[in-house]
C-alpha cells in the first residue's frame, strides 16, 4: 500500500470504481433503515402510494401513537433493568473467573476454556425446555430476575474469554509487589489488576448489554405478562398483533433501535474491537 | 531480587516443599472461589438442563408432569417424520447459503476496504450498523420493504420497473426461505466485513509488495496472498456459520413462523412447536439433542483437523 503514490495515475479509475462499489454496498446496508425512518413519518395512505419516497408532511405524532399503543415505555424501562443487571452481573462473574484463569493460574484452566467454548456452541434449544420447567418451579418464570440470571449464564462464557485475553498480557511484577506489601487476593484484583484491564470489562459490558437488549428467543419464552416484557418482545407483540399499520410499526421499531444506534455511534471503536476479538479467536 | 530473598527465607531448609505446597493449595482454593459464580450459573442454566434434555429425549415427557422411559422411540420417530426431514433439509440449505453468499460478500467488501485509506472507518461503521439492529426490528424493516402492496416492488413499478410488483416474497412457499435468508444476510454480512478486514490488516505488507513486484493483479493478490493469510479467521467463521445455521430460530420465527406450508420450517422452530404448542417435550428434546450433536461434530472436526497440523 506504500507504493500507491507512484502508481496513483494508473489506479485512479480503479480507485473511483472501488469507491463506487463501496458506496453501493453502504447504500444496501443503510438504505433500508432510512426508508424505515421515512415510513415512520408517513400517513398509512401515503405509505401505500409512495412506499420508498420521502414523507410529504412528517407525521411526528406517529411516535407518540406507537409509544402508547405498543407500550414502549414499559418495555424500555424493563429493558433498562435487564441490560444494566446483565452487563454488571456478567462483568462480575466473568471478571472473577477470568482473573482466576488468567492471573492465579488455577489448575484446570485449559479445560475450563474448552468447556466454555463448548457451552457457548451448544444450542439454547437443548436446555430450553428443562430450564423452562425448572424456572417455573422456582418461581423464576415470567420474572425479570429469572431472565437476567439466564443472560448471565449465556453471555458470561464469551465475556470470560474476552476479559481473560486482556489479563494474560499484564506483567506479573505489579501483583507480586502488591502481595509483598501484604495485599490479599481481593485487594490485588480490585486495586492492581482491575484498573489496568478496565477496557476489557467495558467491551464485555457493552456487548453483553447490547445482546441482552436485542435478545429474542429467551425473552419470548420466559416472559409472558405484558407489563414485564422487555422492549424486544413488547415490540414483537405489537407488530404481530392486530395492527397492520406499518407507519406505527416503523415508529415503534425506531424507538427501540435509536438508543442502540446512538450508543454504537458514540462507542463504535470499542464495540467493533470487542466483536473482532470474539470473532477471530478460536 | 527482593522476591527471591523472601522466597528463600519463607521455605526453611528442613522441609523445602511443604510451605510452597500450602501456598499453592491456598492459591488454588482462592482461584476456585473466584470461578464459583461462573460455574454455578453455568451449571444451573446450561449444563444441568442440557443433561436433563438428554434424559428426557428418551422419555415421553409432555413438559409438565412425570416422564416415563420409552427407549429410542423419539429418535426412531424422528427418522420417519417428514416434518423433521423437511426442517433438516432447510437447515442444510441455510448452511450452504451462509457458507457461500454472505462469506463472499464479506470477503469482497473487506478486500475493497483494505485498498482504501480515506473513509475506511466510515464505511466500516456503515456496514456494521445492521448488525447492532435487533432481529425484531430488522425483521419489520424488511417485512415492510418486501410486502406485496407497499414495498420495493411498488416503489420500482412507480419508476417503470414492474418486475417485482405484486411478488409476495414472504408468502410464496418457493421464495420464503430464500427471502428470510436474504434478510438475515443483510444483517450479517457487515459483521463479516469487519472481521475479515481486521484479519486482512494483519497480513504482512511485505507479501503484497513482493507480489506487486512480480506484477500480480488484484485478483491474484487476493487469491494467493489475502486468502491464505486470513485462513484461520476464514475457517473459524466457517465453523461458526455451520453451528449457527443449525441453531437458526429468530428470523424464521419472527418473519414466517416456519410457514407458509412448512416452507421455512427449521429444526429450531420445529422443536419450539413440539415443546410449547404440541406438549411433546420428550420429542422436542430429541430434536435438541440432534441440534447439539451437529455442533459437537462441527467443533470436534475442527479441533481434529487443527490437531492434525492443519493451519486453521
Amino acid at each position: 500500500m506504500t507504493s500507491r503514490p507512484a502508481r496513483a495515475g494508473a489506479l485512479s479509475l480503479g480507485r473511483y470504481a472501488t469507491y463506487g462499489v463501496l458506496l453501493l454496498l453502504a447504500l444496501f446496508a443503510v438504505g433500508p433503515m432510512l426508508v424505515f425512518g421515512f415510513n415512520a413519518l408517513k400517513t398509512p395512505s401515503e405509505l401505500a402510494t409512495s412506499p420508498l419516497g420521502l414523507p410529504a408532511a412528517p407525521q411526528w405524532h406517529n411516535f407518540a401513537d406507537a409509544w402508547q399503543e405498543a407500550a414502549m415505555g414499559v418495555g424500555l424501562a424493563n429493558s433498562v433493568v435487564v441490560v444494566i443487571s446483565t452487563a454488571l452481573g456478567v462483568c462480575v462473574i466473568s471478571g472473577c473467573a477470568a482473573y482466576a484463569m488468567g492471573r492465579l493460574r488455577v489448575p484446570g484452566s485449559n479445560f475450563l476454556i474448552f468447556y466454555l467454548l463448548v457451552t457457548s456452541a451448544l444450542p439454547i434449544q437443548l436446555f430450553l425446555v428443562p430450564l423452562f420447567y425448572l424456572w417455573t418451579n422456582l418461581g423464576l418464570y415470567d420474572n425479570l430476575l429469572g431472565l437476567i440470571i439466564i443472560y448471565w449464564a449465556v453471555f458470561s462464557p464469551f465475556a470470560t474469554l474476552l476479559i481473560r485475553s486482556y489479563m494474560v498480557g499484564l506483567p506479573k511484577e505489579y501483583e507480586e509487589a502488591a502481595r509483598l506489601d501484604g495485599a490479599g487476593e481481593w485487594k490485588v484484583f480490585a486495586r492492581v489488576v482491575l484498573p489496568m484491564v478496565w477496557p476489557g470489562f467495558l467491551t464485555a459490558a457493552l456487548i453483553a448489554g447490547l445482546s441482552a437488549y436485542n435478545e429474542f428467543l429467551l425473552a419470548v419464552t420466559f416472559i409472558q405478562s405484558t407489563d414485564k416484557m422487555p422492549v424486544s418482545t413488547a415490540f414483537f407483540a405489537f407488530k404481530s398483533g392486530y395492527t397492520q399499520d406499518y407507519t406505527l410499526i416503523s415508529a415503534g421499531g425506531l424507538i427501540m433501535v435509536i438508543p442502540v444506534l446512538v450508543a454504537f455511534l458514540l462507542l463504535q471503536r470499542r464495540f467493533i474491537e470487542g466483536y473482532i476479538s470474539s470473532g477471530m479467536t478460536g | 531480587m527482593a522476591i527471591m530473598q523472601v522466597h528463600r527465607s519463607a521455605a526453611p531448609a528442613a522441609r523445602p516443599g511443604h510451605a510452597e505446597r500450602r501456598t499453592r493449595l491456598r492459591r488454588a482454593a482462592v482461584g476456585f472461589a473466584f470461578m464459583a459464580p461462573l460455574l454455578v450459573v453455568n451449571v444451573v442454566v446450561i449444563a444441568a438442563p442440557g443433561a436433563m434434555s438428554i434424559w428426557y429425549s428418551f422419555t415421553d415427557w409432555t413438559g409438565l408432569g412425570p416422564a416415563s422411559f420409552v427407549g429410542l422411540d423419539n429418535y426412531t420417530n424422528l427418522l420417519g417424520d417428514p416434518e423433521f426431514h423437511n426442517a433438516l433439509l432447510h437447515n442444510t440449505l441455510w448452511t450452504l447459503f451462509f457458507l457461500t453468499v454472505p462469506m463472499a460478500m464479506g470477503l469482497f467488501g473487506a478486500f475493497l476496504l483494505s485498498h482504501i485509506r480515506r473513509f475506511q472507518m466510515l464505511f466500516r461503521v456503515a456496514y456494521f450498523i445492521p448488525y447492532v439492529v435487533a432481529t425484531v426490528v430488522s425483521g419489520s424493516i424488511w417485512e415492510s420493504l418486501l410486502s406485496p402492496d407497499q414495498g420495493i416492488g411498488d416503489g420500482l413499478a412507480a419508476i417503470g420497473l414492474p418486475w417485482l410488483k405484486d411478488v409476495n416474497f414472504l408468502g410464496d412457499p418457493d421464495l420464503a426461505l430464500g427471502t428470510v435468508a436474504f434478510v438475515n444476510t443483510w444483517q450479517w454480512w457487515g459483521f463479516l466485513v469487519v472481521i475479515f478486514l481486521a484479519s486482512m490488516q494483519a497480513v504482512s505488507p511485505q507479501l503484497y509488495e513482493a507480489a506487486r513486484l512480480d506484477g500480480a493483479n488484484r485478483w491474484r493478490e487476493f487469491w494467493h496472498i489475502t486468502l491464505p493469510g486470513i485462513r484461520p479467521t476464514l475457517m473459524f467463521l466457517g465453523l461458526m456459520t455451520v453451528i449457527w445455521s443449525f441453531l437458526i430460530f429468530d428470523y424464521i420465527y419472527i418473519l414466517t413462523q416456519g410457514g407458509p406450508a412448512g416452507s421455512t420450517d427449521v429444526l429450531g422452530t420445529l422443536l419450539y412447536r413440539n415443546a410449547f404448542a404440541n406438549l411433546q417435550a420428550g420429542y422436542a428434546a430429541s430434536i435438541g439433542v440432534v441440534m447439539a450433536l451437529v455442533s459437537v461434530i462441527a467443533v470436534s472436526g475442527f479441533l481434529y483437523l487443527r490437531r492434525r497440523g492443519w493451519d486453521i
